[in-house]
């Protein structure tokens, strides 16, 4: 892995909120010098239909993931909490929005 | 009043043409440029350009049905059917693409030009050149930034892009002076307040591109020499091979739809 | 502690039977190599082919015959470039970068859709690029919008959103062409006539023959077999074609109205290998292009690495 300073054009993804009120959604990736390269190839090349009203770019080096090994302990132990979820408890027909 | 009208006219189809043929010249660009998303970004310059056209020669394209009724020309006709004398298009917009530091420089200047003078065409009294103004101002912010950032990067890169950024601009500075050329039509125009004085944004370019340019490394050329005409049809013989190109299929297939 | 750890035919049964599942497989995943390579291979010569069709058409962008046709024209050609761009992303997730993608082009380790070696010789081409070698193209693609591998599949259902006005608008062409003069329409019969049978190659040898296809299959990184999506095509674009009063060059094409489909000639298989093979009629011409293009962009690539590191020290210090 080289480090990331000397790599020409890293890869950024790109984020894009397509309206207000929604989160910003990963579209994809594309390459630029520096971020602010990435935001405007970002404008050029992923809202050509005016997909967005702003966007976030973040280079692909900086992004930490989970790792799949992780998935057990993760997510697994989230998956015997059904009292977190609304439909775990049963109200009577009478009551019909809540 | 006849008169009048055919400046405007003449006016608009100008603005067109400098339009057109830049363009034109920027589809050039598509599927040649340095990488990939520089490709799309030339290209959406490009279509801004060709869209801008769009506009003014529809408007042209009215303005002629007031007076000549039927035998106006459509936007198409006027934009594919005339002969180089014809156009009116600034000789600095139909030069050859060249490497991409004279097309970053030709764009550059140009964008600094166009930023000036759209501030002052939005206000025109013709509201629909105002209303075109109004657009193509948010499009020419776009296009500036980009165009100043690559004069930057090319300008203080490498010592090849150094060189290049520098004989470009030499080769297109003579070209510059016809920005800033009042043609008669527009000077007809101006009491009216329907055009811009040229000749009045000289000096704001002229800061503005020297700034970016010293930032950039880059020596500002000598006024050596300059070349105008395009206005009244005096063009280089480029003008010709772009012509010979856009018009072929007009040309060999004359009077049909497409 | 439990060992989590898994062997290989372990992680090999989970990764199918989430494949089975129609569960997506994404980046970070366990995937056993011929997978990963299967799909590099697939999706990087899915992503050189947008990006090496933008040459035919790009070819008629300074000729467009109107203000409107060149602009549509224009943002077509580079939507094919930004479909590439979708697909190079993509590709990338699986640990491999652009650059290492078009070397292999370049050297020839990997290929594109062979129906770009045909050249664009009339304006009517364009419109039948757009109409049948798009058209082509979106039947393969509607199905790999299901694809199991997620980031593949995603860039899918943004080209296949993009595309429906690709061929939209080359079909408009050529219905305007097939209603005019008698040259223009003569103009459109010839181009449908070129380019009927290298489309119909388009989606490949016969399902027997298909060297990667059963792999694919099982992946489900292809959805369907090349012979199925093909039929699919013909039966769908014939209505088409008899709208525009054109007919394509086939003597043995006709409904079949027990199979609910049409019956249709024998490709030239011949012609399939030599084209793919290296000898088309632009197969140099359209990858000198590339190369050329690529080399003629060192030095701008060279400046803006250079500038970078001289602004990054500039801040640094």
């Amino acid at each position: 892995m080289t480090d990331k300073q000397t790599v020409h054009r890293p890869l950024f993804e790109i984020f894009i909120r397509s309206k207000r009120g929604l989160d910003h959604k990963h579209v994809g990736s594309l390459h630029a010098e520096n971020a602010q390269q990435a935001l405007e190839y970002a404008r050029d090349c992923y809202t050509r239909r005016s997909e967005g009203v702003s966007i976030w770019v973040v280079n692909s080096g900086d992004i930490v993931a989970s790792q799949e090994e992780d998935a057990a302990s993760f997510y697994d132990p989230m998956e015997d909490k059904p009292y977190r979820h609304a439909t775990h408890y049963v109200l009577p027909d009478s009551i019909k929005n809540m | 009043m006849k008169d009048k009208q055919d400046d405007l006219i003449n006016y608009v189809i100008a603005l067109g043409d400098d339009s057109l043929i830049l363009g034109q010249r920027l589809s050039e660009w598509c599927y040649h440029a340095p990488f990939l998303e520089e490709d799309l970004a030339l290209a959406n310059v490009a279509l801004d350009f060709i869209g801008r056209a769009q506009m003014f020669y529809e408007y042209a394209s009215q303005l002629e049905t007031r007076v000549l009724k039927e035998n106006a020309r459509s936007a198409d006709q006027i934009a594919f059917l005339r002969d180089t004398r014809d156009y009116r298009n600034l000789l600095i917009v139909e030069l050859p693409i060249g490497d991409f530091a004279f097309t970053m420089a030709r764009q550059f200047t140009v964008d600094v030009f166009n930023q000036l003078y759209l501030q002052q065409l939005v206000n025109s009294t013709d509201s629909t050149l105002a209303a075109i103004a109004g657009k193509a101002i948010k499009e020419t912010d776009y296009h500036l930034r980009r165009s100043q950032e690559w004069m930057l990067r090319l300008g203080d890169g490498t010592d090849e892009s150094h060189q290049r950024m520098e004989k470009a601009l030499k080769e297109l500075w003579g070209y510059t002076a016809e920005l800033f050329t009042m043609s008669a039509y527009e000077t007809a125009l101006l009491r009216d307040g329907i055009s811009i004085d040229r000749t009045a944004l000289c000096s704001d370019w002229r800061k503005i591109v020297t700034e970016l340019l010293q930032q950039a490394t880059l020596k500002v050329p000598s006024d050596e020499w300059q070349v105008t005409g395009g206005r009244e049809g005096l063009h280089t013989e480029h003008q010709g091979d772009i012509l010979a190109k856009m018009q072929y299929l007009q040309r060999t297939y004359p009077g049909l739809e497409w | 502690m439990t060992n989590f750890k898994l062997n290989e035919v372990e992680l090999e049964a989970a990764f199918q039977s989430r494949i089975d599942s129609e569960q997506k497989i994404e980046p970070k995943d366990w995937m056993p190599e011929g997978y990963r390579k299967n799909l590099i291979r697939q999706m990087s010569q899915h992503a050189h082919s947008e990006v090496i069709g933008m040459q035919p058409e790009g070819n008629w962008i300074l000729r467009a015959p109107t203000l409107r046709r060149k602009i549509v024209l224009l943002a077509k050609v580079q939507d094919e470039g930004g479909h590439g761009l979708y697909l190079y992303s993509a590709t990338e997730t699986l640990g491999i970068t652009r650059e290492e993608l078009i070397d292999a082009l370049h050297e020839g380790r990997a290929k594109y859709a062979s129906i770009f070696n045909y050249p664009s010789l009339t304006w009517a081409d364009v419109g039948t690029i757009g109409w049948l070698v798009d058209g082509a193209a979106i039947v393969n693609q509607i199905t790999l919008q299901r694809t199991s591998y997620g980031p593949y599949a995603r860039s899918m259902v943004r080209i296949c959103k993009e595309e429906s006005f690709h061929q939209r608008q080359g079909y408009e062409a050529l219905m305007v062409m097939a209603q005019g003069s008698p040259e223009q329409k003569k103009m459109a019969q010839d181009s449908l006539n070129r380019w009927w049978w290298p489309v119909l190659m388009m989606f490949g040898p016969h399902d027997a023959e298909s060297a990667n296809s059963a792999k694919s299959m099982k992946w489900k990184i292809k959805r369907k077999s090349n012979d199925e999506l093909r039929q699919a095509f013909i039966d769908q674009t014939i209505p088409q074609v008899e709208y525009l009063g054109l007919k394509v060059p086939d003597p043995d094409l006709k409904w079949n109205q027990e199979r609910g489909q049409y019956d249709f000639g024998e490709i030239d298989w011949a012609e399939f290998e030599r084209v793919i093979g290296g000898n088309g009629p632009c197969n140099r011409q359209r990858l000198e292009h590339h190369r050329r293009v690529d080399r003629e962009g060192q030095w701008v690539r060279d400046a803006l690495a250079a500038y970078e590191a001289k602004q990054q020290a500039r801040s640094a210090a």
